[in-house]
């Protein structure tokens, strides 16, 4: 072997060894599990099953995949429609001022989730800013508590992840060429026509990397649904906690984990196949 | 930021109305942003305890967190968490990125394997090690903190100096080697210096992220509260209620925070967002 290819294999070996003993291991363990029985006083016992799986669909838990699935899409929805428009403005404003505008937006997102979402609580509580706001203007009646709904949750969702969406459609913007714009009105297109024939399609990955990121990230929330859902919205990653501190049923929340790692590859590779289909119109 | 300072650009026609929505709404997006911090660290100045009734300007907070073991034991703990796992995961994210872009292929699986750590659902990654720490029948303490963090500080290390990368001319280290240099001081005095920006940013990066990481800590640090970390004690603050000692600590975490992100970006522009 030459001293290249064992330097190559030198620099890799450590870090992907880590990798995989640590993240790949451990995740197929908990593909195993998801087969497994639960024993008695929690810990699980190897006699194969698809008990937890059928389990999981049953209504009760059923519901509660379909809850999060339901708050995960609107989170997306909401991000994607909030986000587009604002990474547009960035991209078609002046060149030296883009990076700013983009450090701006992307500066909340490195700052602690913890506390991104105990600033909506401050917000939103009984004595907080929303209410103190509604009485200023007027209202008498008792205060309205605005936290615990799917809504809140809804929120607390697109203010964490709204950066990450804006990040991705500006990145598909940026690549677009300047040009793009005055050719498509010089050849006769109205500005609208030029964004839904041109624009929008060019930018499809852009939307696809950052909606799958929200999507992924949200339906498998366990922080935003427990502190602004307040145990009155149970999503799917609730129910992972719950399976793995309190009722001990380490196999039920293993198929539960399961499954949303099936949901995650199913849409990055959706993912995928959006963006191989962008460049091969690109190119082709 | 008004338009009058942007020189006029004789050849472009007027801005149009559309782009001008356009810009109210992105100043929509930057109030929705930053509104909520903002009220945040206003009430941790407030002098009553309520947690939004205005009592005038008090530091009194401040006094009480400096005065709490609890939240200075957690936050001790935290920043050997932090320290630990940034200098494992960098070194071994930049040896992997390293290899990675050197390689003439491209493989899909090692980009996935590389990828997932950034995209997988913390509560999946943390009961995943949770299964496999009791499974090995590993003692939980902050050393398997440190492990599972090092697990996407890696990827993500690797990811940034990658970008670094891409813009490294290997031309220069064919030379230094036709000069006569051994492949080690090639590399300590060519290649490193000239990715040792990026490395330094993805490092203070890397120790953000697992400063401000709460669920994968939460599930890998065992009973007991010789290994809270700090989001671990910030949690269970937030779940008995909103006090301004939250406010104040709060603060205090994002100050920190957004010095070390304003530094990473210093260093490396671009590097907390916007690919320079």
């Amino acid at each position: 072997m030459s001293t290249a290819r064992t330097r190559t294999l030198l620099f890799l070996a450590p870090g992907l060894g880590w990798l995989a003993l640590f993240m790949l291991v451990p995740v197929g363990i908990v593909i195993a599990d998801s087969f497994f029985q639960r024993g008695v006083y929690g810990g699980v016992v190897y006699t194969f099953t698809f008990e937890n799986f059928a389990r999981a669909f049953d209504p009760l838990y059923a519901g509660v995949l379909l809850t999060s699935a339901k708050i995960a899409g609107l989170a997306t929805l909401a991000a994607v429609l909030i986000g587009y428009p604002a990474a547009y403005a960035i991209a078609r404003g002046p060149k030296r001022r883009q990076p700013l505008l983009l450090f701006l937006v992307m500066l909340p997102f490195w700052s602690n989730y913890l506390i991104r979402t105990y600033a909506w609580i401050v917000l939103l509580n009984r004595e907080g800013l929303l209410n103190q706001g509604l009485r200023v203007l007027g209202y008498e009646g008792e205060p309205i508590n605005m936290l615990y709904t799917d809504a809140t949750v809804v929120v607390g969702l697109v203010y964490n992840y709204l950066p990450f969406v804006i990040l991705a459609i500006y990145a598909s913007l940026s690549r677009l060429s300047g040009d793009l714009w005055e050719v498509s009105s010089d050849l006769g297109a109205s500005p609208f026509d030029t964004f839904r024939r041109v624009i929008l399609p060019l930018s499809l990955p852009g939307i696809a990397a950052g909606a799958v990121f929200v999507f992924v990230l949200s339906i498998g929330n366990f922080v935003t649904p427990d502190l602004l859902g307040g145990g009155r919205v149970q999503m799917v990653g609730n129910l992972i906690y719950d399976q793995f501190l309190s009722a001990r049923d380490w196999p039920f929340g293993s198929a539960l984990s399961f499954l949303l790692i099936g949901i995650m590859m199913a849409l990055l590779f959706a993912q995928a196949l959006v963006v191989s289909r962008s460049q091969g119109e690109h190119h082709g | 930021m008004a338009d009058a300072t942007a020189p006029p650009a004789p050849a472009r026609r007027r801005r149009p109305v559309g782009l001008r929505v356009l810009r109210g709404h992105l100043w929509l997006v930057y109030g929705f942003l930053y509104v909520p911090i903002a009220v945040l660290v206003l009430l941790s100045f407030n002098r009553a305890g309520l947690p939004t009734a205005w009592g005038g300007f008090s530091v009194h907070w401040y006094g009480e967190l400096a005065a709490n073991t609890a939240i200075q034991r957690a936050a001790l703990n935290t920043l050997i968490v932090a320290v630990s796992s940034t200098l494992i995961a960098s070194l071994l994210g930049t040896l992997l990125a390293l290899a990675v872009e050197r390689r003439q292929r491209r493989s899909g699986l090692l980009d996935a394997v590389l990828f997932a750590p950034m995209i997988i659902p913390d509560i999946i990654l943390a009961i995943a090690l949770l299964s496999f720490f009791t499974l090995m029948r590993v003692t939980l303490g902050l050393h398997t903190i440190v492990i599972a963090h090092v697990v996407f500080n890696i990827a993500f290390v690797c990811a940034v100096v990658r970008t670094r990368l891409k813009h490294f001319d290997y031309a220069i280290v064919e030379a230094s080697i036709d000069l006569g240099a051994g492949e080690f001081t090639t590399f300590r005095r060519v290649t490193l210096p000239a990715i040792f920006p990026g490395v330094l940013a993805a490092a203070l990066l890397a120790f953000t992220l697992s400063v401000d990481e709460f669920i994968i800590a939460f599930f890998t640090a065992g009973a007991g509260q010789s290994s809270t970390t700090l989001p671990m004690q910030i949690f269970s603050m937030i779940r008995f209620g909103v006090t301004p000692e939250i406010n104040a600590l709060a603060t205090i975490v994002m100050l920190v925070s957004f010095t070390v992100l304003f530094t990473a970006q210093r260093m490396n522009r671009g590097v907390i967002g916007a690919d320079a």
